[in-house]
């Protein structure tokens, strides 16, 4: 029997309430968020709930929104049940002056890499990784680059001085 | 297991050796750097360090239209880029909603698995390489050369293709490219079987991959291995069965699998899947072939917003003209929304996670890159084996260092 997204998300409400919400389905991928002190509770009961088993950590990411005070940043965890293969999006979101977030390395290995990549980019602090450093970043970066604060740099930009760039 | 000279109690001498292999070595194919400790030649532990080659693709990303994107997905996997390019392609139609004509898509597939077998095969030659025979590498080069004469004929680049546009090809295949094609069909097959016979049942090389590098089915799933790495284990997950594109679900091959994981098993694997990728792009050929009158003309979906004009319009044609500019400068309308794509790449599975805002550019978009993800599990794998060991298992990995650091 193959789980529908409507059966994940009544075994969720089930079993957290009210603490999951903002269900939705895009382009046909279930995804819902909860408080970020729920994520590790909410992707274990994912992760050993027979009937659901979602045990593959296909992605985890995070995503920068600076205009929504107190939810800035997103962890999205994208979660693959291989047997019955369903996938399925989960969202915590954490203000940005304290973007403490439970780790999920103790779950998945996959994620070990990809939170170092996360906390290397976002600067979310993953509490209780193994390891937490920068991983594609040098080390001595003071910032966190895939924030929206740091854009590129602006292609029209005239105060260049052409010559020193090999284009006078 | 405890070979080593004892030193005499409180010997200042250290029993275990710190090795730099890396970031620039012979013996390494890309850059990557691992601090090794070693007991004699035997590794004790290992630490990786990467993104030596980081060039900020998912920030590049948030700056350009859609197809100022697809030379940078070239610059990920590039022992495969066609497979990246559709794979970008593939997540733009499906946020557009855009429904490709299945000629396009029988196309995508030919190219995908060219793509596919050039990987495969620069993977399997070079664990051939590394365990000491050049022999095989030089001879299957020339039929990689072949693959790059044929994306050549489509879209005038070898190895960072960027290749076809959302919604289909930039141009018809041609005569030469067809033939070519044949060519590839007839002679490869020859060659692959010879290439199978120096390798899988040499003594030689069966003792130095066989054991070497293994992983569990559990313990791979759980590093989030996909691609050929993890069905070596034993798990039979394909992206383009479990999750279609591209009318994979039209055509008919196996998935095949190993069972131990190591070495020889993702080498044997990603042989069998040559042969598999043959006989798709022989099931694609020749439902291209049958396809009759206007429709074996076509060769992209028709959406102006999106699909570059031609040329000779663009010079002649006012509306040509105005599309072509809004293209280029991404002001044609795309909706907002989130989804994920994926496709399998030449080394696991390839996914996009694209955020749209509804603006000329991505909000976010991420790339899941099946290196990255694996290349955690190398210190597992490697860990009490022998440093010769540790280099073929970071070839038969398949670990591309630009997928790897984006």
């Amino acid at each position: 029997m193959a789980i529908t997204n409507s059966y994940i998300q009544e075994k969720l409400t089930e079993k957290f309430g009210e603490q999951v919400t903002n269900f939705e389905e895009t382009y046909g991928m279930l995804s819902f968020e909860s408080p970020k002190e729920f994520n590790l509770k909410v992707l274990q009961f994912l992760y050993d709930e027979p009937t659901l088993s979602f045990q593959f950590m296909t992605d985890l990411t995070a995503v920068h929104y600076p205009n929504q005070t107190g939810r800035e940043l997103t962890v999205v965890y994208h979660l693959h049940n291989l047997v019955e293969n369903v996938r399925l999006r989960f969202k915590v979101f954490t203000d940005i002056n304290t973007p403490d977030v439970f780790t999920a390395s103790k779950l998945f290995e996959a994620a070990n890499w990809m939170e170092r990549e996360t906390f290397d980019f976002f600067g979310v602090n993953f509490i209780g990784h193994p390891n937490l450093k920068r991983v594609l970043n040098v080390d001595e970066m003071d910032y966190f680059p895939l924030r929206k604060e740091y854009p590129l740099e602006d292609q029209t930009r005239i105060d260049k001085d052409d010559e020193m760039f090999g284009r006078g | 297991m405890d070979h080593h000279v004892k030193l005499p109690e409180g010997s200042i001498e250290r029993q275990t050796t710190t090795l730099n292999l890396g970031p620039t070595h012979p013996a390494t194919h890309g850059v990557f750097q691992n601090i090794l400790e070693l007991d004699g030649e035997r590794i004790v532990s290992s630490e990786q360090t990467v993104g030596y080659i980081h060039r900020a693709f998912e920030k590049l990303a948030e700056r350009r239209p859609l197809y100022q994107i697809t030379p940078i997905t070239d610059r990920l996997n590039y022992c495969s880029s066609p497979i990246n390019n559709m794979g970008w392609h593939i997540t733009c139609e499906k946020l557009l909603k855009i429904q490709t004509p299945k000629r396009v898509d029988y196309l995508r597939i030919i190219i995908m698995e060219l793509a596919r077998i050039s990987d495969h095969l620069i993977c399997n030659s070079i664990v051939g390489v590394d365990s000491g025979a050049y022999t095989g590498f030089l001879y299957v080069m020339q039929y990689r050369e072949l693959i790059y004469e044929i994306y050549e004929e489509i879209c005038g680049s070898r190895l960072t293709t960027n290749i076809g546009r959302v919604g289909g090809f930039e141009r018809n295949f041609n005569a030469t490219a067809f033939n070519k094609l044949e060519k590839f069909l007839k002679e490869y097959p020859k060659v692959l079987k010879e290439f199978g016979d120096l390798f899988i049942r040499n003594r030689i090389f069966m003792d130095r991959l066989q054991n070497t590098g293994g992983i569990s089915a559990e313990r791979a799933l759980n590093y989030g291995f996909t691609g050929p790495n993890l069905r070596a284990a034993g798990v039979d997950y394909d992206v383009r069965v479990h999750s279609p594109y591209s009318s994979y679900e039209d055509f008919d091959f196996t998935v095949p699998v190993g069972k131990t994981g190591d070495n020889y098993d993702r080498f044997l694997v990603r042989d069998q899947e040559m042969w598999q990728s043959l006989s798709i792009i022989e099931q694609a050929y020749k439902k291209v072939q049958d396809f009759k009158g206007a429709e074996a003309e076509v060769y992209h979906a028709d959406v102006p917003e999106f699909y570059l004009p031609k040329k000779e319009d663009v010079y002649t044609k006012m509306e040509a003209l105005i599309w072509h500019f809004k293209i280029i400068m991404g002001e044609t309308a795309i909706p907002k929304g989130e989804v994920y794509q994926s496709v399998e790449g030449g080394n696991g599975e390839l996914g996009f996670y694209f955020i749209s805002d509804g603006g000329r550019t991505p909000y976010r978009l991420h790339f899941r890159r099946p290196c990255f993800i694996y290349y955690q599990a190398y210190s597992e794998l490697t860990k009490n084996g022998m440093l010769s060991d540790a280099i073929i298992t970071m070839s038969s990995l398949n670990l591309i260092a630009g997928e790897l650091d984006a």
